[in-house]
């Protein structure tokens, strides 16, 4: 059988076996509900409340701060919608970034449809935020600001710092959807000035349909799941307890690897940067090369489309992922994509790439000389690259 | 998601390149979209196509709809030719995608764009045959399917 190897690390990771080693147990003889009184049940809340402290010592805050939801998406859900209904007093606008991830994006759609005003704040054509915009955009019914920690796209990383500041120099609240930049880059949510922060266990080697939210002391949502007490009364819900476990457990790990796994990310995405630049024409880098996710790589390839080279990698053996419309189901290449200034036919002809702790140089040089020939096999076939070679249109990038 | 005859026109498509000097050569679809197929016919004096050669950008199914839609008209008469639906293409690779059935349809008119530009060179006027757009980036408002 042919080897996998697996670029697609920001859709989603393999869960650790120590991780599924640390979750089986919750499934089976310590299945018991957190809220009951008697030995099995309640040891599962102090199982808990362990697994909050690891998450919050992340974070750099205190474990009453994290809520646990099902997943990033939720989070999202929750910090928008909760904070639009709590706030609907003060203001009904709210600011967020063009790029970011459908979670906030269709849900600001959704508020926008219940009378809640909308700003959607352009990046530059490195995928960057514009602060002079952010602040132009700001409004006396201003009550939240959301822009992601890093982009699951193109991997640019925000100046969170910067638009934390300037939410709180106004008194807005500030929410980032941390999902790709978790564990990923260091987070500290009061040096940020972060009030909200969405986190999901999938994309750091843990399980699926366990992810939390960061909620500062004193910022008043409610709850956006109703039922039972979970939660303390914010989120309810019998509590996932084996992905709370696993989500920890994986936490524990990707935050003590962090820097040798960077450095190893790092190597191998500058080798996979370079080794395109150099060899293969036509070709640009999506997104900012400094101000990066150390996993993330992301390329037009000029004069073809990016669903036909996914098929052809996987055929390889190599799972990627591509912004080109047919991938996405519906006519039109990631809104990302088209926000950093791609003419839509560049847009279709992305591909994106994501590293994880297990790639190694092997697997990056073979996926190289892959994309050489698959790229070159496509744009024999390609008329746009007929009519460039012919002179009658498209000017190289 | 695509079936085996799919995946086959795709990795191994039929008819791929250009005709030089081609008695018609029709493109159509828009980078827009995502799309943009050439096909190039040789017509003999009986108006039988005695090659067809094609050139796609686009997804899996664009190419494997080119393919087969060259397959099927090759040997064809012009009148034949015509008579290739989208239909016809999806039905030859046992069905497409909900979300691929444009695919098909972008094929019967790079056909038709061909077999118009062959008309036109040659001065024949066919019922029911009508001129393709003339700009390949000529944006289109489509529906999202």
């Amino acid at each position: 059988m042919k080897k996998t190897i697996y670029l697609d690390h920001a859709a989603t990771t393999a869960a650790r076996p120590e991780v599924v080693e640390a979750m089986l147990p919750y499934f089976t003889e310590k299945y018991g509900n957190p809220s009951s009184i008697y030995d099995i049940g309640a040891k599962n809340k102090g199982v808990i409340t362990g697994a909050r402290e690891v998450i919050a010592g992340t974070l750099g805050t205190t474990p009453e701060n994290i809520y646990f939801t099902a997943g990033g998406t939720e989070s999202d859900n929750w910090a928008l919608v909760a904070t639009a209904e709590a706030l609907a007093a003060k203001g009904n606008h709210i600011i967020t970034s063009t790029i970011e991830h459908h979670a906030v994006l269709h849900t600001c759609q959704y508020l926008e449809k219940r009378g809640f005003v909308v700003t959607y704040v352009d990046v530059d054509e490195n995928g960057i935020l514009k602060l002079d915009e952010l602040k132009k955009a700001i409004r006396p019914t201003t009550i939240l600001i959301s822009v992601m920690f890093a982009n699951n796209e193109i991997g640019t990383i925000q100046p969170i710092k910067e638009i934390g500041q300037i939410a709180h120099e106004h008194g807005i609240l500030f929410h980032t959807d941390a999902v790709q930049a978790y564990c990923q880059l260091p987070i500290n949510v009061d040096e940020y000035h972060i009030d909200m922060l969405s986190a999901s266990a999938h994309k750091l080697n843990g399980p699926k349909g366990i992810g939390f939210l960061y909620i500062r002391k004193g910022v008043k949502i409610r709850s956006f799941i109703h039922g039972g007490a979970q939660e303390r009364k914010r989120r309810a819900g019998t509590e996932n307890v084996p992905g709370i476990v696993g989500f920890a457990k994986a936490v524990e790990i990707a935050q003590a690897t962090m820097k040798e796994r960077t450095e190893h990310e790092l190597k191998l995405r500058e080798l996979l940067i370079s080794r395109i630049y150099k060899e293969v024409p036509y070709v640009r880098l999506n997104g900012d090369h400094e101000r990066r996710l150390p996993n993330n790589v992301n390329f037009s390839f000029q004069f073809i489309e990016g669903e036909s080279l996914l098929i052809m990698l996987d055929m390889a053996g190599i799972c990627a992922s591509s912004g080109s419309a047919c991938t996405s189901g519906s006519l039109d290449p990631s809104h990302v994509l088209l926000a950093i200034g791609l003419p839509h036919e560049i847009a279709h002809g992305s591909l994106r790439l994501t590293l994880g702790e297990d790639n190694t140089e092997e697997d990056i040089n073979y996926v190289v000389d892959k994309i050489k020939e698959i790229v070159e096999h496509l744009r024999a076939m390609s008329p746009l690259y007929e009519d460039f070679l012919a002179g009658r249109s498209h000017k190289p990038m | 998601m695509y079936s085996e005859k799919v995946m086959d026109h795709f990795q191994n498509p039929r008819n791929v390149g250009e005709i030089e000097n081609a008695s018609g050569v029709g493109t159509v679809g828009n980078a827009k979209c995502g799309d943009i197929m050439r096909i190039y016919f040789d017509i003999d004096e009986n108006q039988v196509i005695r090659d067809v050669k094609f050139k796609t950008f686009g997804c899996g199914a664009a190419v494997a709809t080119s393919s087969m839609a060259t397959e099927l008209v090759k040997g064809k008469t012009i009148y034949e030719a015509l008579e290739v639906t989208n239909k016809a293409v999806m039905e030859a690779l046992d069905g497409l995608p909900p979300v691929k059935v444009h695919c098909s349809l972008l094929a019967e008119e790079a056909i038709h764009a061909a077999l118009w530009d062959y008309c036109e060179k040659q001065g024949i006027k066919i019922e029911g045959l009508e001129k393709p757009k003339s700009d390949i980036s000529e944006e289109e408002d489509e529906e999202d399917y």
